[in-house]
């Protein structure tokens, strides 16, 4: 319905009559706005008011607001009761809010704080790694809180359940180093070297990079996202008031079956990628099985071997420290959780590379 | 508005999970305009009857009437348009963590309206100053109180300007200044808008502030054990847990 309204003798006067539900009508309001804002006196009658809805009482509420703001008198008493009682509702204002956070900041400072972030977010990590080792030494000496329980639960959901996975991808890592190795060695009529070729790189490296990436993915997020929604639920609070500490009833257990199971699934890597590597040599190269056994057994490397498992013992420290420190320094919505699980697994995957990294100069440097 | 008018009618209904049935074959009518709360023990139904009220959980039985349709065997659609008319403050506010309160209460109205941006924006402001809100548009959950998040989530669900509003447990975890000011809050609504009300509680002073009908839900019989208006009911039941409950354990039991 119009909003008809007329402004005499700095006396604004306006008449509702008709239905005012849904009512949006932009040009019609401004109108009325500026009409008000020459007033010194403001009326309003509803003789022929039929249903209305918040769309006329956010018209009134405006006009009231403005009123007050410049001091001009407005009567309102002819409003019908719960309309009037609706509005005066709405202008009870019961406190002044601090004004909203500012979430903009300068770019200088933001670079600052990036670089603080990074200084703290390392600092804190490094706290968080010595908490835990200090949890395992506890645990050496028999006297962490742990449940025997939750150990177990978490050495069954990164042991036998996660063999189907890790085999599966490692035996494809396998096949595909392989391939793309045949290719290049049949050039030279050397595809037989295509077995020594997979034996090193499955051993030396690649198991356990295979393992390390999808147990980050699998086990890694769901460690952040689970102690995450602890600290929604405020569990976490629970036990550091209980005196029990976060590390030894969260993180322990979960590091523990890690550090157990990352070296075992790296070996169950190692043997799933050559044996896909043998799939290829001899269905695709025409290398009879035994030759290829041969040539793999005789470039096997005890070292080698033993730097892969290692590399699978690190990890598995990495991919559990990552996940339980997210999930511990979680923030306490939903949003944050999944924040959570995403810098779990990216950390874990950027840190496994820089320690590949070191290890690898540190082992050049020994000649292992 | 005549007020015999009925909007919700619950007849017959038994609910549960699985095979636990938690009530029995129940009947009530919440009349247009009531404040109407379902009063009971922990543990005794409220959410569960609250929850297949507002379509959240199915019946085993019985039939469920609201503004004169047959909410059980309407079609998802017609759900979604007597749900439109409906509004819900959850338990602990339930506001979306990663939106602002403006954004919170701007999404039912950009999804069943056409109204434009301007006029959502306003109609948010004015559903935040009703519960007493005013300039928090740009806060997010996390930055406000429990109480506040209460309040928050009553002007989401004021929102669409809705016939019913249902609240389960608005009081709990609320100090009692701010929990009477919820109440005054549902009180003025409720006169000023005539909007029926559905209120979960077992909060006395509550209960006796607000509720002009009610029904009292008993775990052991699996049915109803009083209905009518707590104050009446307070003077009147003969029935004995009803009574206990009524008098926070008969301390003023005379
Ligand atoms: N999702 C569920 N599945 C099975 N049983 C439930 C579920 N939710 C609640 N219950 C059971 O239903 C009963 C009533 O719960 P509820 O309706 O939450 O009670 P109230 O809100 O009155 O405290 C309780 O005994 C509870 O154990
Ligand atoms: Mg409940």
């Amino acid at each position: 319905m119009p909003l008809t309204f007329n402004l005499t003798k700095q006396t604004l006067e306006l008449e509702l009559s008709g239905n005012f539900s849904g009512y949006d009508n932009e040009t019609e309001k401004t109108a009325l706005f500026n009409a008000a804002a020459k007033a010194r006196n403001i009326l309003v009658k509803t003789s022929g008011l039929g249903r209305w809805d918040s769309t006329l009482v956010v018209i009134l509420y405006e006009l009231a607001k403005r009123a007050e703001r410049q001091k001009i008198s407005y009567d309102f008493s002819s409003l019908p009761e719960n309309l009037h009682r609706l509005v005066s509702l709405a202008l009870e204002v019961d406190r002044n809010p601090p004004s909203p956070p500012d979430r903009t900041t300068p770019w200088l400072e933001a670079l600052g704080g990036w670089g603080l972030n990074i200084y703290t977010g390392f600092v804190s990590g490094l706290k968080f790694l010595g908490r835990l080792l200090s949890s395992i030494g506890r645990f050496l000496t028999g006297k962490a809180v742990m449940r025997p329980v939750d150990f177990l639960f978490a050495l069954e959901d990164c042991g036998y359940r996660a063999v189907a996975i890790v085999s599966l991808v490692s035996f494809m890592v396998g096949l595909i180093l392989a391939f793309v190795g045949a290719i290049q060695l049949q050039t030279f009529g050397a595809q037989i070297y295509v077995a020594s070729l997979v034996t090193i790189g499955m051993t030396r490296i690649m198991g356990a990079i295979m393992a390390g990436i999808i147990m980050a993915g699998r086990t890694g997020a769901s460690y952040a996202a689970a102690i995450g929604t602890m600290q929604v639920n405020e569990e976490v609070d629970a036990l550091k008031t209980m005196g029990i500490p976060v590390t030894d009833f969260l993180v322990l257990p979960r590091t523990l079956s890690l550090l157990i199971t990352m070296p075992v699934l790296t070996v169950l890597a190692d043997f799933m990628g050559i044996f896909g590597g043998t799939f290829v040599g001899t269905v695709m190269l025409d290398i009879s099985l035994q030759e290829y056994i041969k040539y793999s057994v005789d470039t096997f490397e005890l070292d080698n071997f033993l730097v892969g498992v290692f590399h699978g013992f690190l990890y598995g420290m990495i991919i559990s420290l990552c996940g339980c420190y997210y999930g511990v320094n979680s923030g306490r919505n939903a949003d944050s959780v999944g924040m959570a699980a995403t810098k779990a697994v990216v950390s874990a995957i950027v840190w496994m590379i820089v320690v590949t990294g070191i290890l690898t100069f540190i082992f050049k440097v020994l000649g292992i | 508005m005549s007020k015999q008018q009925p909007e919700i009618e619950v007849n017959n209904l038994t609910l549960g999970y699985g095979n636990f049935t938690l009530m029995k074959d129940i009947s009530f009518q919440v009349n247009k305009g009531d404040i109407f709360i379902i009063m009971g023990a922990s543990g005794g139904g409220k959410s569960t009857l609250l929850k297949a009220l507002t379509g959240l959980l199915e019946p085993f039985s019985g039939q469920i009437r609201i503004g004169g349709t047959d909410f059980t065997k309407a079609s998802p659609q017609q759900r979604n348009q007597i749900m439109q008319r409906c509004g819900i403050l959850y338990q602990s506010g339930a506001l979306f963590s990663s939106m602002t309160l403006a954004e919170n209460i701007a999404l039912p109205l950009q999804r069943y309206t056409a109204y434009s941006p301007k006029l959502i924006n306003e109609l948010v402001s004015l559903k935040l100053a009703l519960v007493g809100l005013t300039g928090f548009e740009d806060y997010y959950p996390s930055e406000i109180s429990g109480g506040m998040k209460k309040r928050a989530g009553l002007a989401r669900a004021l929102a669409l300007d809705p016939e019913i509003v249902y609240f389960d447990e608005p009081s709990a975890g609320l100090d009692p200044i701010s929990s009477k000011l919820l109440d005054d809050l549902i009180l003025d609504l409720n006169q000023s808008l005539g909007t029926t009300i559905v209120v979960v509680t077992h909060e006395l002073d509550s209960i006796f502030a607000i509720g002009n009908n009610s029904i009292f839900l008993d775990a052991d019989t699996k049915g109803i054990s009083g209905r009518g208006n707590p104050k009446e009911l307070l003077k009147n039941t003969q029935n004995p847990k009803l009574r206990e409950f009524l008098t926070r354990g008969g301390e003023k039991n005379a």
